[in-house]
């Protein structure tokens, strides 16, 4: 064999000792004399593991936000640099309270941020909570958010602010969807035994109860597990009481396997409406033809008439540059992942002291913005330390090869504009 | 009539399971292998499935022209380029191998086909039916269990009536002395690791016509494999069978009574049989 590497002489091994050694005197004086201070954000999402849909944009989105920001943000007169330091959750709500604490024990943030279902938002804000350090969220209907951390209405939390639409908002945009198609008010509901399922189930506080009051007859046999191989007994039990809506909150591979046993045994209902299974483009292309027709909440889309306060880009441009960058259909996180460092940019921009959390948390306090998923401002919550964005629904229309989804139902916000009607199924 | 569709469509249900199931039997009849990364080899088989669908074009069911024999070569370099290592008196390591295999894979399927769920486009078969009897029973489910069916029926004849048959049955009654006699155990492992993954392709293929898969779905798949291969008793094909078709009825009547119960019912089933017969219904091996 030849040698690759040269053994270190005496001589260039005291050169690199001394350099080494030298190093941290020099760093921490770079450091110490810098004339711009720099803001840290940490930002957890889920890279990888079944939530990873919600952050394939992640990257896109951040290196805007840097290009953005590059030149610093001022704050009383003062130029600041950003620094925003990304933590993967892996899905794992462990995992995300293990990176927030990380991010700020470690890295010494001073705002934390995430996004994307209660499995990531919770965990790290709880974290915040703990560490008192600002912490914004989004991409989570509200109610898990804070009955999920035992939060007292009235009370709230101190430094944890979340951002996103509620419950109610999905049922009245479900609602005047349905309303308006004449089909019988008979629906099947389809809930799993998990956070979003039982909070959707819920008599009270989910769906059965303004169903009954809008007159539905709502069929809920119980709640599956998650990754269930076989819905014969809901597809039953659909059939029998002649339900023409079926609807629900379900995964991908859980919602296709009903779908698909739905056709074996011959029961076809004429509007499906269900929660988080059908949001992303992705799922849809895998369903193939079956896809056309099923309809969804939606929270964000290029047609949203709202643009960037950072960039000043539409919704429009925001998503269209995303497919441009990558290639792959627009997603709805987009936008709120966007909104999330919009706030922050604002928050800090507003901020009296950068160096003090408590500043920071009454910025926040004070949001009014209006950003591409249109206005935040806490002052105007369901309930404490929330803020809501309008919910519109949507149903997936081919359009030429692809499927698009064309927003069908706006009577709760209607400054976001109809771009098509609904379509019955079968 | 509605409990009468429950065992059917659990029967059917028992077919997928009795699938997932069979190389996992089959493996540890031979070799006392216990494979915690058979779930995620069969999403890798899926996702394989997903390729040469969208590259040539061609129905998934065809697919299996090529998915098969590319999961048998995998299975047999898996095998004697890491299991064997592994396998000894001790059956820690060859746990802790597979458990660190199925991460890679789970990583490795993330990273080259991203966290999309994904679907194998099998047009008209995904929903044709047919009546009998007043009961819909789907094309594909019925189809999955006679596929089921024939790759038992195949590994039955091949265990009792072929040379390759006679030579695992003798590595697995002795192993030493089955290698005085001149069989090379490290060949008859890969060739049986190479079966299984073979059967593992096919249960792949299914699972991605039937429902939509992503790289995270393979262990939630692996525990109901168990659950049918412990059932029907261990390294017992037919026994497989028979475990995946009563965890299968387990689910959907349990479903019936309450859809909370679907998966809770069969591991009762299971607990209850691993409780009266620790060695499952129909042991070949006693343990």
């Amino acid at each position: 064999m030849t040698k690759i590497f040269k053994r270190p002489s005496r001589r260039s091994f005291l050169t690199g000792a001394t350099a080494a050694l030298a190093a941290p005197a020099l760093l921490s004086a770079t450091r110490a004399y810098a004339a711009t201070p720099t803001l840290r954000i940490g930002h957890v999402s889920p890279r990888t593991g079944p939530l990873a849909g919600f952050a394939e944009a992640d990257d896109y989105v951040i290196s805007g936000i840097e290009k953005a920001l590059a030149g610093g943000l001022q704050n009383n007169g003062k130029s600041w640099n950003v620094e925003i330091i990304s933590k993967d959750s892996q899905s794992n709500p462990n995992r995300a309270a293990e990176v927030a604490a990380d991010l700020i024990l470690g890295d010494e943030v001073d705002i934390i941020v995430a996004a994307s279902t209660p499995d990531t938002v919770n965990p790290v804000a709880d974290q915040a909570e703990i560490n008192e350090v600002p912490c914004i969220t989004t991409d989570c209907p509200w109610q898990p958010y804070f009955f999920g951390r035992n939060g007292v209405p009235g009370e709230g939390f101190a430094s944890t602010y979340h951002f996103f639409w509620g419950l109610e908002d999905v049922i009245g945009s479900f609602l005047d969807m349905w309303g308006q198609s004449g089909v019988a008010k008979s629906v099947g509901g389809l809930f799993p035994n998990d956070a979003d399922g039982n909070a959707w189930g819920h008599p009270e506080l989910g769906l059965p109860k303004p169903l009954a009051e809008a007159g539905y007859n709502l069929v809920d046999p119980g709640r599956y597990q998650p990754l269930s191989d076989d819905f014969s007994n809901y597809i039953a039990a659909f059939k029998e009481s002649g339900c023409e809506i079926v609807t629900g909150n379900m995964i991908a591979p859980d919602f296709a396997t009903f779908w698909a046993q739905a056709a074996q045994q011959g029961f076809n209902p004429k509007i499906v409406t269900i929660g988080k299974a059908l949001l992303f483009p992705s799922v849809i292309a895998s369903l193939g033809e079956r896809g056309d027709g099923l309809s969804s909440e939606v929270w964000w889309s290029p047609n949203h008439p709202f643009s960037s306060s950072l960039s000043s880009a539409s919704s429009k441009e925001l998503a269209e540059g995303y497919s441009a960058a990558s290639g792959r259909p627009w997603t709805q996180p987009i936008g709120f992942k966007h909104a999330l460092f919009e706030v922050v940019a604002d928050v800090a921009k507003r901020a009296e002291d950068l160096e003090d959390p408590e500043a920071i948390v009454a910025a926040i306090n004070g949001t009014n913005l209006d950003t591409i998923v249109g206005n935040v401002n806490w002052a105007n919550g369901p309930i404490n330390n929330v803020s809501k964005t309008p919910l519109v629904a949507g149903q997936w229309q081919k359009d030429g090869d692809a499927m698009d989804l064309k927003i069908v139902a706006n009577s709760a916000a209607p400054n976001i504009p109809l771009t098509g009607e609904l379509n019955l199924l079968g | 009539m509605d409990w009468l569709n429950a065992v059917v469509q659990g029967t059917l249900l028992g077919g997928l399971y009795a699938l997932f199931a069979a190389g996992l039997s089959l493996i540890f009849g031979v070799m006392r292998l216990v494979n915690i990364g058979h779930g995620d080899l069969i999403v890798l088989a899926a996702y394989l499935g997903l390729t040469v669908t969208t590259a040539t074009g061609m129905h998934p069911l065809f697919a299996l022209i090529v998915v098969v024999p590319t999961m048998a070569v995998i299975g047999y370099v898996l095998q004697r380029g890491l299991l064997n290592q592994t396998l000894g008196d001790d059956l820690l390591p060859p746990l802790l191998v597979t458990f660190g295999l199925s991460v890679i894979l789970q990583n490795g399927l993330l990273e080259i086909y991203s966290a999309d769920p994904q679907k194998l486009e099998a047009g008209a078969l995904e929903t044709a039916s047919f009546a009998v009897g007043g009961l819909n029973l789907g094309v594909l489910p019925v189809l999955t269990f006679a596929v089921a069916v024939a790759v038992i029926w195949g590994l039955q004849w091949t265990f009792y009536h072929t040379a390759l048959g006679r030579a695992f049955r003798a590595v697995s009654d002795n192993q030493d002395i089955a290698q005085l006699m001149g069989l090379n155990r490290r060949h008859i492992f890969g060739v049986a690791m190479a079966l299984a993954l073979g059967v593992t392709a096919i249960a792949g293929i299914l699972l991605g016509i039937r429902t939509s898969f992503d790289p995270s779905i393979g262990g939630g798949r692996l525990i109901f494999g168990f659950e049918a291969v412990i059932i029907g008793g261990l390294g017992n094909l037919w026994g497989t069978l028979a475990g995946g078709v009563i965890l299968g009825v387990a689910q959907t009547v349990g479903a019936k009574i309450d859809p909370g119960w679907q998966v809770l019912s069969g591991h009762i089933a299971f607990l209850i049989i691993l409780a009266i017969r620790p060695n499952g219904l129909f042991p070949r091996i006693s343990a």
